[in-house]
């Protein structure tokens, strides 16, 4: 195998792997927020999200193969809409689970509904949704892998190509290198946590 | 709509609804891989799962081993046992029950460990064993998370056996792969379409048979998703 590869495939999987789970996360914030705030919304959306995560992935990719044709965006568009199963739930649990004389005192000091969305619910959510986003984005980098075949280069290339030539070291660096990348991007979101929760460090 | 037209005229051909290898086949193939596989993981996950929440002991330990295990990506686990075993049932048993373990033992674990101490308290000053604690208390109590657990299990095995026609077991995958290679865009859209609606009808099974088995009191608190 052709150890130069290993730099372009990596990229190329930890932007099908990174991509997906903020794309949902832009899509799960307004919908989870609209979910605490209304609780007859949550169980249709949380049908749909789940409904969404039982379609396999290599049918959904054969899918929009028709719309996208074999881009990038073939495989980002269903890994997206899988990541809404996991952050949907977390954004809401994470925005419920800030106690109530937390919402009262910040009224108190006269925080209008928005800010004290933005101030103080939302930061306080910040580790459940950071939980969510770590479970989103590491099925997220295995299953671009799946996406090799329908040709979307990752890093699944290695374990296609090591299989076709019957070359098993080949397909044990596909996957260690799938669960380095998966990892090594988790503990950048742990990192994360810490950072934008410093009221959790001791 | 080119894709459903496509994959309706697929669907409606008589070649696939005839054969020793037609669309019936090929659905009870990918079912019998994927019912094998998830009752193998719910015989490991699920005693394991249930004694470690009920000890406590191992919990952040399941937690942080069973995220990790996501990263493991299944269609290298597939390919990789191909070329350790060579084409057989382990080949394509192996990875599926992998994958099916980590949902099952996690929402097992923290169904147990999440029950409520006064409860287990309740039930040891009423003269219970520790076995009975489990099988009248704990079980009861953790089985919403328990049946969600399954479920999850069960869609992701459904979903995935898909991927193991790559190595040439059948089930519908074959028809997706196959269609591919051949550029018969039809029989990708037929297979895609039933794979879809597989596992949609799992999930309902699974949704009904949660409905069945949670006693009433606790169905509320088994809204909650994860």
């Amino acid at each position: 195998m052709n150890w130069s590869q290993v730099g372009p495939y990596t990229a190329d999987n930890a932007l099908l792997g990174l991509l997906p789970p903020l794309i949902g996360l832009v899509i799960a914030l307004p919908l989870g927020v609209v979910c605490a705030r209304f609780r007859w919304f949550y169980a249709p959306v949380l049908s749909l999200t789940t409904l969404i995560y039982a379609i396999p992935s290599l049918a959904l990719f054969v899918v929009l193969i028709d719309y996208t044709g074999l881009s990038n965006e073939t495989v980002i568009i269903p890994l997206a809409l899988f990541s809404l199963c996991v952050l949907v739930p977390n954004v809401v649990d994470g925005l419920r689970a800030v106690p109530q004389p937390v919402r009262q005192a910040a009224t108190a000091m006269g925080f209008g509904p928005m800010r004290r969305l933005v101030r103080v619910e939302l930061p306080l959510a910040v580790p459940v949704i950071i939980a969510g986003l770590r479970i989103a984005v590491v099925s997220s980098i295995s299953l671009a892998s799946v996406g090799q075949l329908i040709g979307v280069s990752s890093l699944g290339y290695f374990i296609v190509d090591g299989f076709q030539r019957d070359f098993s070291e080949e397909i044990y660096v596909g996957i260690v290198l799938i669960i380095v990348l998966a990892l090594v991007c988790d503990l950048l979101l742990v990192g994360t946590r810490r950072l934008a929760t410093p009221w959790s460090r001791r | 709509m080119s894709f459903i037209s496509f994959a309706w005229g697929w669907l409606k051909a008589p070649a696939q609804w005839h054969g020793p290898d037609d669309i019936p086949a090929r659905i009870l193939q990918q079912l019998g891989y994927s019912g094998l596989s998830l009752l193998i993981a719910a015989l490991i996950a699920l005693p394991l799962g249930i004694w470690i929440g009920h000890t406590g002991r191992g919990g952040v330990v399941v937690v942080n081993v069973a995220n990790a295990w996501r990263a493991i990506p299944t269609l290298g686990l597939l390919v990789l046992m191909v070329t350790l075993i060579g084409f057989g049932v382990g080949a394509w048993l192996i990875p599926l029950v992998v994958l099916a373990v980590p949902p099952i033992l996690v929402n097992a674990y923290e169904g147990v460990a999440g029950v409520d101490p006064d409860l287990k308290d309740a039930a040891k000053g009423m003269g219970m064993t520790d076995v009975q604690v489990i099988r009248k208390v704990e079980l009861p109590v953790a089985l919403p998370l328990i049946m969600l657990g399954l479920r999850t299990g069960a869609i992701f095995v459904v979903a995935t056996a898909t991927i193991a026609a790559y190595i040439g077991n059948g089930g519908l995958g074959l028809y997706i792969l196959s269609g591919l290679s051949q550029s018969n865009y039809a029989e990708v859209a037929g297979g895609a379409v039933l794979v879809v609606l597989l596992a949609l009808v799992v999930q309902v099974i699974f949704t009904v048979l949660r409905f069945l088995v949670v006693p009433a009191p606790l169905r509320i608190q088994a809204r909650s998703d994860g």
